[in-house]
């Protein structure tokens, strides 16, 4: 148990290493005190709340991603909530940076922002004025869609390939795109502790900068495959899940068979 | 079809008349082409009027820069519904209900928050008495247990918004509420009067006080105004 504790504080730890080695690395457009404060400090916190909430519980068990869906609880979530999803969206802000960021996306991605904004030039624009009218805190993402709907006891509608999409989202808070099971590939931070430091009330230079300087396409490239694998990998366990399912009706229906058979004979006796 | 929807357009235009003629009071505002729209009221003190408990660096930024944009976003979307309205675009009215909020409600609460606070030589942090002190004492037992509370509350506040000392006018008594982003109090209810509003958007006491809203809570205290909260409360009461 306390071993799986640690690993979670690891997880954090690996984005805590690379920001330490480079506190000052993605200056002049991110500033050393902004990323002493929102790493060392508001990330760091968050970290230290969920290690304290979780201790001794059944989250402590789960992977970081995994406490954030069971956390949420279906949008009624549990105080610890707000922590697990704060550790993960700044880890996963730190990774859609990199000193020397920004430019263009290349490859499939770029195709797919290409076929589904219209052009780089459409999807900055539309990410930049989400980004300017999350109203308060909150966190803009890509993502990737393909998420499937969570419907208990019925065959889960499964979207077809021409239903996956890159799409801009805006969420409140500590809220990600994990919850709608949407593959997040790119955050930028829209709280005010993220840029009030460097750019005051300026929130819409903080964005062009993010955009043009510091964003890290490389990243956001390597999200979108494991999002593919994620799809892959579903399909497998579908088309299993079917064979099985398969399976099981043929058992059962010789099962009832076979009932229907005993009952009969018990009639007729 | 077209009787109904222009007899629509009427209804909504009667409504947003009167509205205008309502929207008077110590708001700045102006008329212009017959469309109310917002200014910056002043504040009462100078930037720096407040230090130590708040820097005029922030002041002077949360004013101008924030609470004017407010007001020109508010004003901006005003004109859209003005415009929407009198073409009947429904759909465009509904739309523009939450820019409306969070940019009315941006302005609102700001106008409130000036007045809430005041430099330390000109009375600020000085305890309230008189009808007010003693309500404090009937529904919190005391002055300090209600800064505690409104502290606690606004320090666990997750993201932007605002911690209240309201009045219920209804049940007659003294409530702490919380409203999320720039959700004035009335979203709670229309029996709920502002006596005290404080703003913990990060944008109100970042400069100075980094991650540690605790710090901010408990220094604000040295500028609140009670005479304006006194002020309100015996107008409502009385």
């Amino acid at each position: 148990m306390a071993e799986k504790r640690h690993r979670k504080m690891v997880v954090s730890e690996e984005a805590a290493v690379r920001i330490r080695q480079c506190q000052s690395a993605l200056e002049p457009y991110m500033s050393q005190e902004t990323v002493e404060r929102h790493w060392g400090r508001h990330h760091r916190e968050h970290l230290n709340s969920l290690n304290t909430h979780i201790a001794g519980s059944e989250l402590n068990e789960m992977p970081l991603e995994e406490i954030v869906l069971a956390s949420y609880n279906k949008g009624d979530y549990l105080p610890v909530f707000t922590h697990a999803a704060q550790t993960w969206n700044h880890d996963f802000f730190w990774q859609s940076m990199k000193p020397g960021g920004g430019g263009r996306p290349s490859g499939i991605l770029l195709q797919l922002i290409e076929r589904d904004f219209g052009s780089f030039e459409l999807f900055l624009k539309e990410f930049k004025t989400a980004a300017l009218t999350q109203f308060g805190s909150g966190w803009v993402w890509l993502t990737y869609k393909s998420n499937r709907l969570d419907v208990g006891n019925a065959v889960n509608p499964c979207p077809s390939a021409e239903d996956n999409k890159l799409v801009v989202a805006k969420t409140p808070n500590a809220i990600n795109p994990l919850v709608w099971d949407y593959s997040p590939l790119l955050a930028i931070d829209v709280w005010e502790h993220a840029y009030y430091l460097d750019y005051e009330n300026q929130r819409a230079e903080y964005i062009s900068v993010f955009m043009d300087k510091l964003v890290s396409w490389d990243f956001v490239s390597s999200r979108l495959a494991m999002a593919f694998a994620r799809d892959e990998e579903r399909a497998r366990k579908d088309a299993s899940n079917s064979e099985e399912d398969d399976l099981v009706l043929a058992d059962s229906a010789a099962r009832e068979m076979f009932l229907d058979s005993d009952d009969d004979g018990a009639e007729t006796e | 079809m077209a009787l109904r929807a222009s007899a629509a357009r009427k209804t909504l235009g009667n409504w947003f008349r009167v509205g205008k003629s309502m929207a008077v009071g110590g708001l700045g505002h102006r008329q212009a082409r017959g469309l109310q729209t917002f200014s910056l009221p002043d504040l009462p003190y100078d930037y720096g009027a407040l230090e130590p408990a708040i820097s005029a660096e922030i002041m002077q930024l949360h004013h101008q820069k924030h609470h004017q944009t407010y007001i020109t976003n508010y004003n901006k979307a005003l004109e859209q519904l003005d415009e929407a309205v009198n073409k009947g675009e429904t759909a465009k009215v509904v739309h523009l209900q939450s820019a409306i909020k969070f940019n009315g409600g941006g302005h609102v609460n700001h106008s409130i928050f000036w007045k809430n606070l005041k430099p330390i030589a000109e009375g600020g942090g000085e305890p309230p008495h008189s009808a007010l002190g003693w309500a404090i004492d009937q529904n919190f037992g005391s002055l300090e247990t209600l800064i505690q509370k409104i502290n606690a509350e606004g320090a666990a506040l997750q993201g932007s918004g605002w911690v209240w000392l309201a009045l219920d006018k209804e049940a007659k008594k003294l409530r702490v509420e919380t409203t999320a982003n720039q959700d004035p109090l009335i979203t709670k209810g229309t029996n709920f009067i502002p006596l005290l509003g404080i703003d913990v958007w990060e944008h109100a006491y970042y400069l100075q006080y980094k991650n540690v809203r605790p710090d901010y809570l408990k220094n604000i205290w040295n500028v609140i105004n009670w005479k304006y909260a006194i002020e309100v409360y015996g107008n409502e009461v009385a």
